[in-house]
Formats: structure tokens, sequence, C-alpha cells
């Protein structure tokens, strides 16, 4: 209990009376609900509303689909061979994404696909307005999943207090080679 | 006027203020509670401000499947919300707007409105009773017992302004009206409001309708049009019992100005009532059966007794 | 509003007589069922009462309508993925949820969790502390018919959710816990977000408490109500702000302090643990009602001192497959509800052997065979909601 409702109730006031109170002042003030329809809440970046594709980044890895806790992604795919670019080199094989679909009607939105993707062909929307009349259109294909990539807003900026990313701290380390330890701090002192 | 015409007109001007206050009533709490809970409230049927909300709904009532259980009995259970309408109806042709402004100018309008609305009751028992369902068997059976607890404080308090005017005509009270009433007669004012809001099972007093303890009492099986027959009824009931508030206490058409706009006054007044009445339910939790029937007896009906004495002690004084 | 202690509190059956002809009238018990469906057991729990008119002569709760095998699902996801279920079967406390699996796999990987982790985890679980208190003052007096509460409820619980769902994407199931920390760092700026929200949410109690607190109605429908004896807490295993109502003075996060509350709690910290020894729904409600302030000073150190940490990370890097150790460990956490504890059995696969777990909400309504009878239906009502439960919680 707060000193101001002590306070009140000290005063002898009758918690009927102070209940009517309340509802008046709310009354007299202005409301706080958001017309949603009329006007779109603002969400923010990290809001998981819809995981959207970026095709072209996608290598048909399977992690998603693997890593998924109930397994809402499908994907299917081919080998395609790709001719040697130099004469005399060797043909070389790469995955063509065939289909690329996350049943949201399954999805739980933990976020575990687009975290463990290692080539960011995965990202988090906040957009939420994909309801369906059946449950079956919620099923979206690769095409669908990619229009989302539209809505995809920047992450934000991190914490004064965060660690630096990867590619700073990296900077201060040593350089792995242990061959020529000196080279390498000569290296880190120019840098 | 001949006399057919006039009653013809009287008929429909009733049934058109039937029709039309408690829906501003219904709208009112409708916005009302809304701002009191930091909400809007309706926004888009009619287009200002949800204005159109109420007919909308009704609209919808009208659409709806007219479902009768299977174990239902039939006739009662259809006739049930007629049974809680019409009284209603019949009480509010005796209230008057002003002197010259009411449906049925009876001479005992007291009674008749007391007795009218006492029978609304049954609607809710009947309803309970033939729903074949054990929540709205036990609403129906809290319904009967709110019942004994508000009738006799409800008519006691009546008594009193009765005896105040020295009439039983509603007209004639609230023509006998002073502002000295306010004091005078506070006690059974507060008595009145209690016991009518207890008979409109409105909170804190709905017990009957306990939504999360009852779904919704003896209601719980109707859809459609005759629920919204039960929920006119409830919405008919504040008009009802503020005006005659109104009428009773407030000296209905009586202030500045009330040549020929006394009845709207009374309305005013009235409108007053029915906010505070929709203001309790927006601030307070709901008390428990037996509950009500401790403050009934304990507190309503010796409160009316007491003011029924000072009320003829004091007429007798200066009579 | 008088005092009606003494038409409710009856021992044993209770004998009805009524005077009516000659030989009385005969009455019948009614057996009615509360639920699965019904506006006051949130959710799917039933309840199958026998009542004489509206006393309860004996009251079964049955459970299991919403058993999703949650248990049996842990087995067969590794260390990530058990956090999205694990999240899910107290809707109202997710994060806390998550934390009890990760805190289990971090102490038996003997894993240090980096210092502004521990800090950010223990302001998310006390903002999600009140978020769920919240919820409980809302509800609790909806269903002893206070329509208002609710809506200032769910004000202050948007307020907080706003800055919940900055930080972890999620609204309810936050799913920000990874073994070894958070998924990620926060957002520049947030913790002053946090700030604003708390006091904002602090400045505008008064108007719910307006509702609650001292009000006559409220108190006539709860004091003496339902009243849980400290040993009925002891022989059914509730624990939590219910068993605190009841006079039982244990909370783990100072008995069996983990994450950074052996400093809140320490003396002179923010932490203390509310008690009241009433036990009855008034007494629930107050432990419940006080909670949310102490909750809110807790946040408030947590931002203080996670301003004055050192630069650094907020999670550990961890090896792609994550397997613990072959062992088992029993982790126990306070949560809003109660004691949650997960038993982790690992035979050092990256899927645990066996995750069993010991939720808060289902001992706190075995009790309820024995609150009820005697009770009326009203009060019913009272102490179903006042025993504050999530299905989920129940039935896993």
């Amino acid at each position: 209990m707060t000193e101001a409702a002590k306070g009140s109730r000290a005063a002898g006031i009758p918690g009927l009376v102070r209940g009517l109170a309340a509802t008046a002042r709310t009354l007299a003030r202005p409301t706080h609900t958001s017309e949603y329809p009329d006007a779109p809440p603002s969400l923010p970046p990290r809001s998981r509303g819809v995981i959207a594709l970026l095709a072209e980044n996608c290598t048909s890895c399977m992690l998603c689909a693997r890593e998924c806790p109930d397994w809402c992604i499908y994907i299917d795919s081919h080998k395609e061979t790709v001719p040697a670019t130099t004469p005399g080199g060797r043909d070389r094989q790469r995955n063509v994404l065939d289909r690329f679909a996350i049943d949201f009607s399954l999805c739980m939105y933990c976020g575990i696909c687009v975290e463990v993707c290692p080539f960011d062909a995965l990202f988090w929307s906040p957009e939420f307005e994909y309801a369906e009349l059946d449950i079956r259109e919620l099923l979206h294909e690769r095409d669908r999943l990619g229009q989302w990539m539209a809505t995809v807003p920047p992450p934000p900026a991190l914490d004064e207090r965060s660690a630096d990313p990867a590619e700073v701290s990296a900077l201060g380390k040593p350089a792995r080679a242990p061959r020529a330890p000196r080279q390498a701090a000569a290296e880190e002192g120019q840098a | 006027m001949s006399p057919a015409v006039e009653v013809l007109v009287r008929t429909v001007a009733v049934l058109a203020a039937f029709l039309v206050l408690p829906l501003l009533v219904g709208q009112t709490e409708h916005k009302v509670m809304a701002h009191m809970q930091g909400r809007l409230g309706p926004m888009y049927a009619g287009g200002f401000h949800g204005w159109a909300q109420l007919v909308a709904d009704g609209v919808k009532f009208a659409q709806k499947e007219d479902v009768t259980p299977a174990a239902a009995d039939r006739p009662v259970f259809r006739l049930a919300p007629a049974v809680g309408l019409v009284p209603y109806l019949v009480a509010l042709a005796a209230v008057p707007l002003s002197p010259g402004l009411v449906g049925a100018d009876a001479p005992a309008s007291a009674v008749l409105v007391l007795a009218a609305t006492a029978v609304g009751i049954l609607g809710t028992l009947m309803a309970g009773w033939a729903s074949a369902n054990k929540y709205s068997l036990l609403g129906a059976m809290r319904a009967a017992a709110q019942l004994l607890s508000y009738e006799l404080p409800l008519v006691l308090a009546v008594a009193s302004v009765c005896l105040a005017a020295g009439s039983l005509s509603l007209t004639a009270i609230a023509g006998a009206w002073s502002p000295w009433w306010l004091l005078w007669q506070l006690p059974g004012a507060f008595v009145f409001l209690v016991a009518a809001v207890a008979e409109l099972q409105r909170p804190p007093f709905d017990m009957p309708v306990a939504d999360s303890e009852l779904v919704f009492g003896a209601y719980t099986e109707y859809t459609g049009l005759r629920f919204a027959f039960f929920l006119l009824a409830e919405y008919a009931g504040i008009v009802l019992m503020s005006l005659l508030f109104a009428v009773l206490y407030l000296g209905g058409w009586k202030g500045p100005l009330s040549g020929d706009l006394g009845w709207l006054w009374t309305l005013l007044k009235g409108f007053v009532v029915s906010v505070l009445v929709i203001w309790m339910r927006v601030a307070w939790p709901r008390l428990r059966e037996d509950q009500l029937q401790r403050l009934a007896w304990l507190g309503l009906v010796p409160l009316a007794l007491l003011q029924l004495a000072l009320t003829g002690v004091w007429v007798v004084a200066t009579a | 509003m008088g005092q009606t202690g003494e038409v409710t509190t009856t021992d044993g059956p209770r004998e009805l007589t009524v005077g009516m002809g000659a030989g009385g009238l005969a009455t019948a018990d009614m057996v009615l069922n509360i639920g699965p469906q019904h506006p006051a057991t949130h959710g799917v729990l039933r309840l199958r009462i026998v009542v004489d008119g509206e006393r309860i002569i004996t009251a079964e709760p049955v459970v299991g309508y919403m058993h999703r095998g949650a248990e049996k699902l842990f087995e067969v996801r590794d260390y990530r993925q058990i956090i999205v279920l694990a999240n899910r079967h107290d809707w109202l406390s997710a994060f806390a949820n998550e934390l009890g699996v990760v805190l289990g796999v971090e102490q038996m990987l003997g894993l240090e969790v980096p210092e502004r982790a521990v800090w950010a985890r223990t302001l998310l679980a006390e903002l999600n502390r009140v978020l769920n208190h919240l919820m409980f003052l809302g509800s609790y007096p909806l269903e002893l018919g206070a329509i208002t509460p609710i809506f200032y409820a769910f004000r202050e619980r948007e307020e907080l959710q706003a800055v919940m769902e900055e930080a972890s994407g999620g609204r309810m199931h936050y799913m920000f816990n990874r073994v070894g920390g958070l998924k990620e760092d926060l957002p520049a700026g947030w913790l002053d977000r946090v700030t604003h929200a708390v006091r904002a949410v602090r400045g505008r109690l008064p108007d719910l408490e307006a509702l609650i607190s001292g009000n006559e109605i409220l108190e006539a429908r709860t004091r003496g109500i339902g009243l849980l004896s400290p040993e009925a807490v002891a022989a059914y295993g509730v624990s939590g702000p219910i068993a605190r109502a009841s006079g039982v003075d244990m909370d783990l996060r100072r008995d069996a302090p983990y994450l950074a509350y052996p400093e809140l709690f320490a003396p002179g910290g923010p932490g203390r643990v509310v008690t009241r020894t009433a036990g009855d729904c008034l007494a629930r409600l107050e432990v419940l009602l006080e909670q949310v302030h102490v909750s809110l000073d807790l946040a408030d150190a947590c931002v203080e001192r996670m301003r004055s940490l050192p630069q650094g990370p907020v999670n550990v890097r961890l090896p792609k497959v994550l397997k613990v150790p072959e062992g088992d460990l029993y982790t126990a956490t306070e949560n809003p509800l109660g004691f949650n504890g997960y038993y982790l059995v690992s035979r050092g696969e990256k899927t645990p052997w066996r995750l069993k777990l010991r939720s808060a909400s289902f001992n706190n309504i075995g009790v309820l065979r024995e609150l009820l009878p005697g009770a009326l239906i009203s009060d019913m009502v009272a102490i179903l909601g006042s025993t504050f439960f999530v299905v989920g919680d129940i039935d896993k």
C-alpha cells in the first residue's frame, strides 16, 4: 500500500467513496487507449510479428527447418551444377531453393530460425496484420515471405555498456597466427 | 380530441419514451463507463461517437437465432421476457414528467408503480425456472431472495413520502415537494436508491446475474430478441427508478424557469440519478446475497421505519 | 455493509431444516460442474462441486483439460528449444519460467554468466512479476464484480509490456533467456525507458488501489473467507504469495537466492518478503498488492545497478551443439505464483533425459479441496480467484 492510500484511509474517507472518486478522476482525464485500426501501433524493431525471407541469401542449408521446435518450416531444394568458369577448372555444385514456406498457424514465434540462420536470410518484422479466415492461408510461401522484407526495420542501437561487436573486439586481440608473433604485434601497433 | 385518439396518442407517446429513454441510458452507460475506465467506448456505429451502437445491437439481436433449450419448459421460457418487460411499460405510463404530461394519471399512481414493478421480477423467476439450467435456477433463487430484501424498504420509503405529501398520487407528491424535503427525506431517499438498485439487479447488487459466478443467472439460456427484451427491461427499469426518484425526492419538474419546461427538469434529474446508478456499477464490486439481506434487514428496514416515524411526527406536529 | 463472518464459517456438514408443513421440505444436494468452460475458472479448470442450496458440501478440482505433455516434449528438444516450451506453461510469468531452465543448465555446465546479464535478468524477472501481479489485481476484482480495475491494471501492464517487448521482441513469451545469458544486448536508452515506465506505473497505482484497498464491499467479500492455515500450506505444498498470506514466511529470493537477489535481499537492500497472517482472501490480495510495490522498488534498484556496471557482454559463446554433462540437478526459483522447479536429468546428450517440472499452480489449487467446502458459491469465486492460478501451470 502506498503512503497516499494509507493517508486517505487515515483521513476516514470510505473506500466506496474513494472508488467513486478514482473513476470520476479518470473520467475527467483523456483516455489512454489507442484507436488501433485508425492509428497504427508503433512497435519496437525487435517485435516478433512475422518472419521475412531474403531468398537470395538462403543456401537451403536446412538449419532453420531443423532447429524449429515445431517443424513449421518447409524447404525444398535441388542441386545445380555450375560449369567451371576457368578452363580446366572443376564444375561446382550449388543449392537452388525451390520452396521455402513457413506455416504461421504452427509457428510459436520463438525466433530460433532467425537466430540460427548463418547467412542472414531470415528477419523479424513487427508486421502483424495477416490474420486469415482460412487457416491454410497462414502457410506463407516464398513470395509472401519475401514481401515482408520491405517491412523489416533496422536493428536498434545497443546499450552503451554492451560489449563491442565481435569485429571490433577482434581488432584488439593478438592475431591468431603463432608463426610470426613479432610481425603480428607490429601490425597491431599500426592498427 | 376524442377519447379514442387521446388513448392512442398517449399509448404511442409512452411506448416511444419506453423505447428511446432506455437506449439513451444505455448509450450513456457505454460512454460514461468507458471514459471512467480510460476508454472511448463505441466509436463507429452511426458515425459520431458511436451514437447508434445500441440500435446496431438491437438489429444484431433481432437477427440471432431464437434458441429454446430442449429441456426447457417452452411456454414459460418464451413468455418470461414479456413478463419481465411489460410491467415497466405499465409503470412508466404512470410517472408524470410535469403536472400535465403523464401517460395515465392514476389517482394512486405511487401504488400502481410499485405494484407494477414488483411483477417484473416474476419474469426473472420464470426464466430461471423454465431454462432447465442449474445456473439459471440458482440465479432465479437469488433473485427471489433479493426480492424479499428490497421490496419492504422500497415500499416503506415511498410510504414516507406519500405521508409527507398527504397523497398517493405522484403528481401531487411532486407538487407538495419543497427543497426542505432534500434534508427531511434524506434517509428515505437513501433507502429508496439502494432498494431500487437492488430491484434492478444492478451492481453492487447484481448477484442474480453475477457473470463470474452464475454465467448470466436466469438469462443464461436466452438468445436473440428474448435476451434483448431482458436487457431492455433492465434499462427501462433504470429509467423508471431514476424518474421515480426524481419525482419523489427531487421535486420532479420544480426548478428555475420551470414554466413550460418542467418536464425537462424531471428528465434531467432522472438522468443524473441514472448516471449515479451507472457510476456505482463502474466503481464497486458485488455484494453477496446474504450480505444484501443483512444490509436490508439490519440497515434499510430500520432506517425506512425511522424515516416513516420522523415523517409522521413532523406531519402531525405541523398539521 | 456489516461484517458477515459468522455466516460463512461453518465447520462440518450443516443441518438444514425447513419448517414447512408437517414433515419439512425434502431437499436434495445438487452436483454443479464449474467449468471447464466457466467465467471464473479463467481457462479450463473444472470443479465438480456438490451444493446444498448455495452452500458447497464437497469440491473436487478436475485438472488435465489443458495437458500438453510439456515434460515429454522437453525430452526431444535441445536446451534452446526447451525455453520456447518452458515459458508457456505459466503464460503470465514467461520470463521466470525461462529462467529456471537456463539457471539449471548453466549450473550443470558450470557456466559463469556475465554480470550485466545477471542484473538484466533480475530486472526483467521483477518486471515480469509486476506484470503477473497486475493481472491478478485486474482479474480478481472482476470476479468479485468490480469491472473497472482490470482496465486500470491493463494500462499499467501495457506500460511495462512495452519495455519488455522493446528488449525481447515478445509481449508474453519473451524468449529472451539463453543458456549463458540473454539472447542479445539491451537497446540503447532502454534503461531510461524502464525507469520511466516504473515511475509511471508507481504514480498511477493509487488509482487502482483506490478501487481495491479499503473498499468496504471488497473487504466484506474477502475478509475471513477461504481461511488457509499454515499447516494446510505445508501439507499441500502451497507456495508463493498464497503461502505468505497465511504467515508462512518463505521466499526463495531471500532463502535460496539466485541471480542478483543475494545483494537485493541483503539487510538494507530494497528487497523484503511480504507476509500476512490472516490467511484469508483479503490477506492474499494484500500480499499481491504490496508485492507490486516491492518488485517496482527492486526493478529500480536493478536499473540503478546496471547503470554503474562496466561495459561487458550479456552472454557467453557456446559451442554449436550444447551438451549438458551427465548428472541431475533440481533448480527452484521464486516465480510470481510460487515455487517453480525444474529437475533436470542429463545423460550427456544435447537433450535432457528427463526434465520434471514442478509448477506452483498445481500445488496451490490442490488445497481448494479443503478451502471450498462450507463456502457459498459466491465465496467459491472469491477463493478460486484468490488462489491465483494459471491453468497452463496446473496442467502443464
